[in-house]
C-alpha cells in the first residue's frame, strides 16, 4: 500500500515533466527473407524488411528502445531528423554504438514534420535490410489534401553477394558488376551510325581516361523491392476511385537511384525530404538514394495502377500496385534502353566536343539487350495468398479529415487508354522529346543521365522545388567551403577533396554561422550527399524559397551549391549515401562548435 | 619444391600478420584489408617442341595504401624436368591514380642454378586500358635484367574476351650459367580468347609464340633446342 502511494506520488510529481511521448521498441535481429527465389538471411528491425513504419506527432518526444540481438554492434540513425547529436546514431561520431545484447534508448523531441526514415549506420547492415520509414504528423494543417496515404520504401537486395563481398570484388576489379560494357557489336553499330573514324575517336577518348561510359551503377545484380516485396510479390496499396492518395516515397537502397512513374496517373509532388514544396505536377521523378518525395495521386478508375520505380541504370524495376482491391496487379513494361555517360558527364564537353555531346548515347544499342522481366503475364490472383501472409509494414492509414479551403493544384488526371499493356514498346526510341521536356539544369548539358519521362511529359527537376515556408530567413553565407567529390574508380577509392575519411580532418563550422557548400562533382558517378543534423538549403535559383534538403544529389560534371545554417552543436556525419562510396571514404565528420573566449582571443 | 612451399607459406604468414583487420563501423571502414589470389594463366601448350604446362599467377593482401604481393610463373615441359619457375615477393604502393610501384625479391628455382634477384618495378593501367608491368632485376651475381609486359582485354561480347599480350625480356649483361645473353633475350606474344563464365572463372584457348634472340638463342641452339616455338594453348584463368 505504501509502495502504491509512493508510486502515485511519484507519478503526480513526474507528470508535468514528462512530455507526451511516442514510444517504440525495436529489436535488431536476423530473419529469413525470400525475394530472389530462395530463403536468405537479412538483418531486420522487428523481423521484417523494411522495419515498421514509426509514426510520431510533431512536438512530442520520440522514445525508441533499440535492442541488439545480433552478434555484432549495431546502431540506428534517424535520417533527416533534427536532434541532439548524441541521439543521431553514428558509431564513432555520435555514440559508441549498440553492443550485442544491449538496449539503447533514443529520446529526443520531434521538432519537425514530414516523411523521413531510419537505418543502421553500422557495418553495412543497411544494405542487408536494416531500414524503415518514419513519419511525423504535423501540428498545423498541411497545405494539401488527401484522403488516404501509403508509405512506399524502395530498396535493393543483392541475392548473390554480401556487402563485404561486393566491396572486395570491387577492390579486385572495379568493373566486376558491369555487364553493360561496350563491345565489338556496339562498336560496329556506332561505326555504322557515326562513321568509323568518329566511333574510333570516341573509344580512344574513353580509353585515354580509362573509364567506362556504361558505369552508371557500380553494382548490378540487384533485386529491387517496394516495401520489401519484389515485383512478383507485388506490394499493393488500396484506394477507392476518386480518392486523393498520398504516397510517401523513400529510397532506402544501398546503391540504386530510381525513376518513379505511375502510368496513367499524374503525380503532384508536395514534399521533398520532409519539407513541403509548392506542388509540382509531374509524370515521373528521380529519387536519389536516401531522398524522400511525397506525391499525391488521384486514381479515378476502378483498376490497378502500377507504381514503377525503374533503376537509373535501366536494369529493372521495383513495382508496387495501387488497386481498388487486393489481388490486382499493374503491368510491368520493358526496361528502357541502357543509358550511357557522355563526355559531358566527364566534365569534358569543351567546344569541339559539342558534336559528341549531341550524339545520343542513350539510344545506342537499343533493342538488342533489354530483357523483359516477364512482366505482362503476372496475374494478380496468383500472388494473393502470398501477399496476405507477410506482415504489412505499412499500416495503410486512412485520413478522415478533409482540409477544405486549401485548393489543390490542377491535376489533369489524364488516363492513358490501356496504358498498362504497352509493355515492350520502346518509347524512348521515338526520339522527339515530348513537349515540356526541357533540359534539367542539374545535369551537365548533353549528359547521358538527363532524365526524360518514359511516357512523355514532365520529369521533376531540382529546379522545380520551391519551399512553401522557408525554414530560415534568407541571408548570405559568411563563407564558402569547396566540397569536391572525388574518387578513383580503378582502385575503388572514393573521397572528398581527394582525401578519404580515415586520412581526413573534420570540417569545422562555427555555431551560428551560415556557410555555403560548393559541391563540385569531379567523378563520373552521381553522389547523393547527406548531412546529418542540419539542413542543406539547395540553391536552385529560388532565392528565399530555396528548398531545404537532407540529401542533395550531384550529377557527374556538375557544380551544385547549398547553404548550411550551423545551428546544431556537436559532431555530425556528412557523406555520400551510396553504400560503397561511403564505406570506401567519401565521408567527413562535420564539427559545429561554439567559439570559446579562449578561441576568440 | 620444398623451397617453393616454404616461400609461399612464409609469404602468407608475413602478409597476414603485417596488417590488423579494420574496424566494423560505417565511419571507419575505408581502411579495410582485402586479399585475392589469381591465376592469370594455367594452361597446356601444344605445338613446336615438347608440350608444356605453364602458369602465371599472383596474390595480394592489404589496404588501399600498402599491399604485399606474391607473383609466380613457370613452365614445365611434359616428360622433362621443370624448365622455368619464378617467385616474387613484393611490397606494393600506389604512386598515381593508375600505377603502383613494386619492390621486393625474386627467386628462380629454375633455370638451374637458382638465382635470387632484387626487384623494382611499376605496374598499372595505361591509356586504352593496357595493363602494363615493367620490372628491373638485379641478380645475386650482379647482372641486371628487365622485363616488360602488356596486355589488353577486347570485349567481343560481355563475356567473350580477346586478350593479346606481349612480354619482352632483356638483360644488360650476360649470365652464362643460366643461359642468358646480353640484349633482348626473349619475346613472347600471346592471343587468348576467354569466356568469362563468371568474372572469377574463364576457360580459354589461344596461341602462344616465343622467340629467343642473340646469345640466348645461341645457348638454346647449343642445347639442341629451337629458338622459336608456336603453340596452341588451352587453359583457365581464375581468381578468388
Amino acid at each position: 500500500m505504501r509502495r502504491l502511494m509512493l508510486a502515485a506520488l511519484a507519478a503526480i510529481l513526474l507528470a508535468p515533466a514528462t512530455a507526451r511521448a511516442g514510444t517504440y521498441d525495436l529489436t535488431i535481429g536476423t530473419a529469413a527473407i525470400n525475394v530472389a527465389g530462395k530463403d536468405q538471411t537479412a538483418m531486420t528491425i522487428n523481423g521484417s524488411i523494411p522495419g515498421p513504419v514509426l509514426r510520431f506527432k510533431e512536438g512530442e518526444d520520440l522514445v525508441i528502445n533499440v535492442t541488439n540481438t545480433l552478434a555484432e554492434d549495431t546502431s540506428i540513425h534517424w535520417h533527416g531528423l533534427i536532434l541532439p547529436y548524441q541521439q543521431d546514431g553514428v558509431p564513432g561520431i555520435s555514440f559508441p554504438g549498440i553492443k550485442p545484447g544491449e538496449t539503447f534508448t533514443y529520446r529526443f523531441p520531434a521538432q519537425q514534420a514530414g516523411t523521413y526514415w531510419y537505418h543502421s549506420h553500422s557495418g553495412m547492415q543497411e544494405a542487408v535490410g536494416m531500414y524503415g520509414a518514419l513519419v511525423i504528423e504535423p501540428k498545423a494543417r498541411e497545405p494539401f489534401r488527401y484522403d488516404r496515404e501509403h508509405v512506399i520504401v524502395l530498396s535493393d537486395w543483392h541475392p548473390d553477394d554480401s556487402p563485404h563481398k561486393i566491396l572486395s570484388n570491387l577492390k579486385m576489379s572495379a568493373d566486376y558488376y558491369n555487364y553493360q560494357k561496350r563491345t565489338l557489336s556496339t562498336f560496329v553499330d556506332d561505326a555504322g551510325k557515326m562513321g568509323l573514324g568518329a566511333a574510333l575517336a570516341d573509344r580512344m577518348d574513353w580509353g585515354d581516361m580509362r573509364m567506362l561510359p556504361s558505369d552508371i551503377a557500380d553494382v548490378s545484380g540487384y533485386v529491387f523491392l517496394a516495401n520489401g516485396r519484389n515485383t512478383e510479390q507485388n506490394w499493393t496499396g488500396l484506394f477507392k476511385p476518386g480518392e486523393r492518395v498520398r504516397l510517401r516515397f523513400i529510397n532506402a537502397a544501398a546503391m540504386t537511384f530510381f525513376d518513379v512513374r505511375i502510368p496513367g496517373l499524374k503525380m503532384t509532388v508536395v514534399q521533398a525530404d520532409g519539407n513541403n514544396v509548392r506542388p509540382v505536377p509531374v509524370d515521373e521523378f528521380r529519387i536519389a538514394v536516401a531522398e524522400t518525395y511525397d506525391v499525391i495521386v488521384r486514381p479515378t478508375e476502378d483498376k490497378a495502377y502500377a507504381v514503377l520505380a525503374e533503376s537509373m541504370a535501366r536494369t529493372g524495376f521495383a513495382r508496387a500496385t495501387l488497386a481498388p482491391r487486393m489481388g490486382m496487379a499493374g503491368d510491368i513494361p520493358a526496361n528502357r534502353p541502357k543509358q550511357y555517360l557522355t563526355m559531358a558527364d566527364m566534365g569534358m564537353a569543351h567546344g569541339d566536343m559539342a558534336g559528341m555531346a549531341g550524339m545520343d548515347h542513350g539510344t545506342m544499342g537499343q533493342g538488342a539487350t533489354h530483357t523483359m522481366p516477364d512482366g505482362s503475364t503476372m496475374a494478380g490472383t496468383r500472388h494473393e495468398g502470398q501477399g496476405m501472409t507477410h506482415a504489412m509494414p505499412d499500416g495503410t492509414t486512412m485520413k478522415g479529415e478533409s482540409h477544405a479551403g486549401h485548393s489543390m493544384p490542377a491535376q489533369p488526371t489524364h488516363t492513358m487508354p490501356d496504358g498498362a499493356t504497352m509493355a515492350g514498346m520502346d518509347h524512348s526510341a521515338h526520339g522527339a522529346p515530348a513537349s515540356g521536356d526541357k533540359a534539367d539544369p542539374f545535369y551537365a548539358p548533353g549528359s547521358g543521365l538527363m532524365p526524360k519521362a518514359a511516357e512523355g511529359g514532365k520529369f521533376l527537376s531540382y529546379a522545380d522545388l520551391k519551399a512553401i515556408k522557408p525554414l530560415y530567413p534568407d541571408r548570405p553565407a559568411a563563407r564558402e567551403i569547396e566540397v569536391r567529390l572525388t574518387g578513383n574508380m580503378e582502385r575503388y577509392v572514393w573521397s572528398i577533396n581527394g582525401v578519404k575519411y580515415s586520412d581526413a580532418e573534420p570540417i569545422r563550422l562555427k555555431f551560428g554561422e551560415r556557410v555555403r557548400f560548393k559541391f563540385v562533382n569531379e567523378t563520373m558517378m552521381t553522389h547523393p550527399m547527406h548531412l546529418h543534423g542540419m539542413w542543406q538549403i539547395l540553391d536552385n535559383g529560388s532565392g528565399k524559397y530555396n528548398p531545404a534538403k537532407h540529401t542533395i544529389s550531384i550529377a557527374p560534371g556538375k557544380t551544385v551549391e547549398a547553404d548550411i545554417e550551423a545551428d546544431a552543436e556537436g559532431e555530425w556525419a556528412f557523406h555520400c549515401h551510396l553504400m560503397y562510396h561511403m564505406a570506401t571514404g567519401m565521408f567527413r565528420k562535420v564539427v559545429v562548435e561554439r567559439e570559446t573566449a579562449e578561441a576568440v582571443r | 619444391m620444398k623451397n617453393f612451399i616454404l616461400m609461399i607459406a612464409g609469404g602468407l604468414a608475413v602478409s597476414m600478420t603485417a596488417f590488423s583487420p579494420g574496424g566494423a563501423n560505417a565511419a571507419g571502414m575505408d581502411d579495410d584489408i582485402y586479399w585475392h589470389v589469381q591465376a592469370d594463366q594455367a594452361e597446356y601448350r601444344i605445338g613446336d617442341g615438347a608440350d608444356v604446362l605453364a602458369w602465371q599467377g599472383n596474390a595480394w593482401i592489404g589496404n588501399d595504401d600498402h599491399r604485399l604481393a606474391f607473383k609466380t610463373e613457370g613452365e614445365n615441359p611434359i616428360g622433362k624436368r621443370l624448365e622455368k619457375a619464378e617467385f616474387q615477393f613484393l611490397y606494393r604502393k600506389p604512386i598515381s591514380d593508375f600505377f603502383d610501384v613494386n619492390a621486393g625479391i625474386r627467386h628462380d628455382l629454375r633455370p638451374d642454378p637458382d638465382r635470387t634477384y632484387g626487384v623494382i618495378g611499376i605496374q598499372g593501367l595505361a591509356k586504352q586500358f593496357v595493363e602494363t608491368d615493367a620490372n628491373l632485376f638485379v641478380s645475386e651475381t650482379g647482372d641486371v635484367s628487365a622485363r616488360f609486359e602488356a596486355e589488353v582485354d577486347w570485349l567481343i561480347t560481355q563475356r567473350l574476351v580477346l586478350q593479346p599480350l606481349v612480354e619482352v625480356d632483356l638483360a644488360f649483361s650476360e649470365d652464362r650459367r643460366i643461359h642468358s645473353g646480353a640484349g633482348i633475350n626473349t619475346v613472347e606474344a600471346g592471343l587468348r580468347l576467354k569466356y568469362e563464365i563468371r568474372r572469377e572463372f574463364a576457360p580459354y584457348i589461344g596461341l602462344h609464340y616465343e622467340r629467343k634472340f642473340g646469345a640466348t638463342a645461341n645457348f638454346a641452339r647449343d642445347e639442341g633446342e629451337d629458338t622459336d616455338a608456336l603453340r596452341f594453348v588451352a587453359g583457365v584463368s581464375f581468381w578468388f
